[in-house]
């Protein structure tokens, strides 16, 4: 049980230390592939400690949900953190890493999200709130079929025994059924962590955006925590998805070489997924907003395949 | 005389006392008498419900003068489960019903009559014969009919909604009526006793299925059954709304869980498909339709249809799952739809009568014209937000629970120790998990928008802007409402043990506490434990709190009439987004099923059409069930009717001679 808190307390403080330096590589290797000089890896911090030392102006008819979603969103992020299998697969007592307990917590994150959006009370933020949830509610058959078709394989939806049976057998990972729900869950993760190509995260153009148009009326601290707490998703996310691929180096049983490993290892996979997913992203472009269903219903269509496949090939 | 029975013997006491109290009481002291006595009447369903829960016998006798069995009210366990939802539900509406009833609504009729609905639809659970179950549940319908008919004088919508209830409620009852009737020929008596006899493979108790299928649905407002929800809904005020929509609908779940949990258990596979495909498009239908509605009500009203489809649903999977020996995971299923039932009590009441508080403040239920009223009725918005989360299903409230359940056990129905249990539960299991998990992700939207148009942001009318928080009695019930919902997510161990044993001893679910008040189903081997989660995130909230508190301090919040504003100015508030807008991009994506008609007018400027001076959009959703299904059939009812009228076109001698023509072959049929 001690060994179990002091990984998920590790993982929180490595996570909340990684997350910006994984923003500043994939913002890094995008501008050198686009022939900038780019700002360094470095600047997320900065931008961060900026923020904090600076005074939050809200509106005057706005009311605290402006204050508290940012709050909320950091915090399920941090959540997410502390429950996934990250550094290592120890279960934390009482509270497995189950997977739909998991993207019920991320959802908090979405909805605080949205309702900040709304709460400004402009018609850029009711926009980016309105179109973030239509993507949210699509994007959840998929991501609840490809968690269906991943704990087939295992008889169970808690994560850490997940990925401890990739460990153990890895023919499974390139089962066709794992790999066609990896893709799933892959497109799931993209829509919702704002990524190319259904947002995209480095606009400036308040019609084309969704999560940034949610941000336009933040400031100060508020900011800080709402970038930080998204920062923070698309990490957890990417190493949730990079434990699933390649499982090794996760910390299975409790030693300090193997912490040590854990760590390493999973800041390794995070930053070749984020630099991955910059590569990736400079060849692509933002799909118009409605034809983003067509492109989550391919991804469903995915999912429902690894399920059924499951029947079939299994 | 057991406790049970003196429960039963208060309420029928406690009814005869309100009806007369609101008959006799003058106008001035008739809400607070009859909200009063209508509480107590609630009050002593739930002491009864409680105490046949935990499994207190006794019965009721009622001798009756036609040449048949006498009647007997003797609440089961489950039962004494529906009782207590039923009753809890009555408590807050009719609390709250002391604060907002006024004119219409705190007239003799709607005092009297709410007394006799609550009355019927507390002692509907308790029925152990066919006859007796019927009259309550007439009783109840009439007592729900009258209710509403008082609203009659004062709008004229009233009167078309309250046919398509009628009609509606009627057809049920008839579902309902030839059900059983094909049941009490197949074994003879009208006993519920005697009717588990039958064997659930025969022709009759498949007929008597599918009709008592759809009766229950009906009165469950699920799909094709729904059409009167959405008119008659928006109509009740808040308190009469919570009511129906929050109790009501249960004993239609009650009726489908007698039959399959107590009269015809272990039903053939096709029915568990059939519950499970009527409750998964009720569920898909209407959160789409809540999806797009603009009205707070007809919203809230569709979204009763999504929740008691995922109740069906569950049950459904159930009696599938445990045709195909997948014990574990169909007590799981049959668990999740008891919390479902539970828990869409709790959160509906309370949003009901947040909607009524806000019709109450602002007289208006368009949500396009609402907004702001977070800082204007902090209760409300606090109450209406928690029951929000819960119809969302997300943690930590009741009704987050019972959809993780419900995932759980379809995740672990289709295999039993690694092995396929059979090609149906293999197909269902994952079409119904992408059923629930688009219903759960269109109800995200659906209360995002609920509650971030009404009650965040600013005032998009002067209504709005005028609104004034609801007077102490009316915010208690909503309180109450609200601590129920957060409260049942955080001891799901202790509900759900309570549930396991409501539908013994017929299913024997095994659940144990665990934990902060955990629930670890051990059929599927999963465990959830709300507190602890919400331990671990307070843990988490202390350095973010500490790191606020220390930049709170050297970086004060400034406020600013003006702020950024999208570059644009603050000053309209028309210039916000609103329900109807948010719900925008949801109604292109669904364009095929929802077929909304659209009409946008544009109004150019004199000397140049590149400039607009006014564009007038109008766009309306119409419920496709009702125009493709029950329109035509209406219409050929009434080509029907033009028909008969040449027949009876009132001339007196054609009546004569109708007369006589019946009396000459009753004479020729009598003769031969």
């Amino acid at each position: 049980m001690i060994p179990a808190i002091a990984v998920a307390l590790l993982q929180l403080v490595l996570f909340v230390l990684l997350s910006p330096l994984l923003i500043g590589v994939i913002r890094q290797v995008r501008a050198r592939l686009e022939g900038r000089a780019g700002a360094g890896v470095w600047q997320p911090w900065r931008d961060v400690r900026k923020l904090v030392a600076k005074d939050p102006v809200r509106a005057a008819d706005s009311s605290w949900m402006l204050a508290a979603g940012p709050v909320t969103l950091l915090v399920s992020s941090l959540l997410l953190c502390v429950l996934l299998p990250l550094v290592g697969t120890l279960p934390l007592p009482l509270v497995p890493s189950d997977l739909f307990v998991i993207v019920s917590i991320m959802l908090i994150g979405v909805v605080a999200l949205a309702l900040v959006g709304l709460d400004a009370g402009t018609a850029f933020g009711g926009m980016g709130s309105s179109r973030h949830m239509t993507v949210a509610a699509l994007v959840e058959p998929t991501l609840l079929l490809a968690v269906y078709a991943l704990s087939i394989p295992a008889g169970t939806s808690t994560l850490s025994l997940i990925v401890e049976t990739r460990l153990q057998n890895p023919a499974v990972i390139i089962s066709p059924v794992s790999l066609l729900a990896m893709v799933a869950l892959a497109i799931a993760i993209m829509a919702e962590t704002s990524r190319l190509p259904i947002d995209n995260p480095s606009t400036h153009l308040e019609l084309t955006m969704l999560h940034e148009a949610m941000v336009l009326e933040a400031s100060g601290r508020d900011l800080a925590w709402l970038e930080l707490g998204s920062w923070l998703k698309l990490a957890a996310l990417l190493g949730l998805l990079g434990n699933l691929i390649l499982p090794w180096g996760v910390l299975t049983e409790f030693t300090v070489a193997g912490v040590l490993v854990g760590l390493a290892a999973v800041t390794a996979k995070i930053l070749l997924l984020g630099a991955l997913l910059s590569v990736g992203e400079v060849f692509l472009a933002k799909v118009r907003l409605f034809r983003v269903p067509e492109l989550l219903a391919g991804s469903f269509a995915l999912a429902l395949l690894a399920v059924t496949a499951s029947y079939l090939v299994a | 005389m057991t406790p049970v029975e003196a429960g039963m013997l208060g309420q029928v006491a406690l009814l005869a006392a309100a009806v007369a109290a609101a008959l006799l009481v003058p106008a001035r002291w008739r809400s607070r008498v009859g909200g009063i006595l209508c509480t107590l009447l609630a009050a002593a369903g739930v002491v009864t419900g409680v105490i046949a829960l935990s499994g207190g016998q006794g019965s009721l006798t009622i001798p009756a003068a036609l040449p048949m069995d006498p009647l007997v009210l003797s609440p089961d366990r489950l039962g004494g489960l529906v009782m207590v939802v039923v009753s809890a539900v009555g408590v807050l509406a009719s609390l709250f019903g002391i604060g907002s009833a006024r004119v219409a609504s705190a007239s003799r009729t709607a005092w009297a009559s709410m007394a006799v609905f609550l009355f019927g639809m507390q002692l509907v659970p308790a029925a152990t014969d066919v006859v007796s179950f019927l009259l309550l549940w007439e009783i109840m319908t009439l007592g729900s009919t009258a209710l509403l008919l008082a609203h009659h004088a004062t709008r004229g919508t009233v009167a078309s909604a309250l046919v398509w209830y009628s009609a509606m409620s009627q057809l049920s009852f008839f579902f309902v009526l030839a059900g059983f009737a094909v049941l009490a020929g197949a074994t003879g008596d009208t006993g519920f006793a005697a009717l588990a006899t039958l064997d659930p493979a025969s022709w009759q108790a498949g007929l008597a299925f599918v009709l008592l299928l759809l009766g229950f649905g009906g009165k469950a407002e699920l799909v094709p059954l729904h059409v009167w929800v959405p008119r008659v809904l928006p109509e009740a005020p808040g308190h009469v709304a919570a009511a129906m929509s929050g109790a009501m609908v249960n004993i239609g779940v009650y009726g489908a869980l007698l039959v399959c949990v107590r009269l015809l258990p272990n039903g053939p596979a096709w029915w568990g498909v059939l519950i499970m495909v009527l409750g998964g498009v009720s569920a898909l239908y209407g959160i789409l339709q809540a999806s797009v509605a603009s009205n707070l009500k007809v919203l809230l009203a569709y979204s009763t249809t999504e929740n008691m489809g995922l109740v069906f649903l569950g049950l459904g999977a159930s009696v599938l799952l445990r045709r195909d020996h997948a014990t574990g995971a169909a007590d799981a299923a049959l668990l999740a739809a008891l919390l479902l039932m539970v828990s869409h009590a709790a959160f509906k009441a309370t949003l009901f009568l947040g909607a009524g508080a806000v019709a109450r403040s602002t007289r208006e239920m368009n949500l396009d014209r609402l907004g702001g009223l977070g800082g204007r009725m902090p209760w409300t918005a606090g109450a209406f937000g928690a029951a929000a989360l819960g119809a969302a299903a997300l943690p930590v409230t009741s009704g987050f629970v019972a959809e993780w359940m419900l995932l759980q056990a379809l995740v672990h129905g289709s295999r039993v120790g690694g092995e396929v249990v059979s090609v149906t539960a293999s197909v269902a299991m994952p079409l119904a998990v992408a059923v629930i998990a688009l219903t759960a992700g269109l109800a995200l939207l659906t209360f995002v928008k609920a509650y971030g148009i009404a009650f965040l942001a600013r005032p998009r009318s002067e209504k709005a802007k005028q609104a004034r928080e609801v007077p102490l009695i009316m915010r208690i019930p909503l309180v109450i409402g609200a601590i129920l919902v957060i409260g049942l997510g955080l001891l799901p161990g202790p509900l759900a043990e309570a549930l396991a044993s409501a539908v013994g001893p017929a299913f024997t679910p095994d659940v144990r506490t665990i934990g902060l008040a955990g629930v670890d189903a051990r059929g599927i081997d999963v465990v959830l434990d709300p507190a602890t989660v919400v331990a671990i995130a307070a843990l988490v909230l202390v350095p973010v709190l500490a790191a606020i508190l220390v930049s709170a301090r050297r970086h004060p919040t400034r406020v600013s009439p003006l702020p950024w504003a999208g570059g644009g100015s603050r000053l309209r508030p028309r210039m916000q987004y609103t329900a109807t807008s948010y719900a925008e991009p949801l109604v292109r994506v669904f364009d095929d099923v929802l077929r909304p008609t659209r009409d946008v007018e544009v109004t150019h400027v004199g000397e140049s059409r590149y400039l607009v001076e006014r564009v007038h959009v109008e766009q309306s959703v119409s419920d496709v069930i009702e125009t493709r299904f029950y329109r035509p059939v209406l219409g050929l009812a009434q080509r029907f009717g033009i028909l008969a009228r040449r027949a009876q076109n009132g001339s007196i001698h054609r009546y004569l001679s109708y007369s006589f023509v019946a009396l000459l072959v009753v004479l020729i049929v009598v003769s031969l």
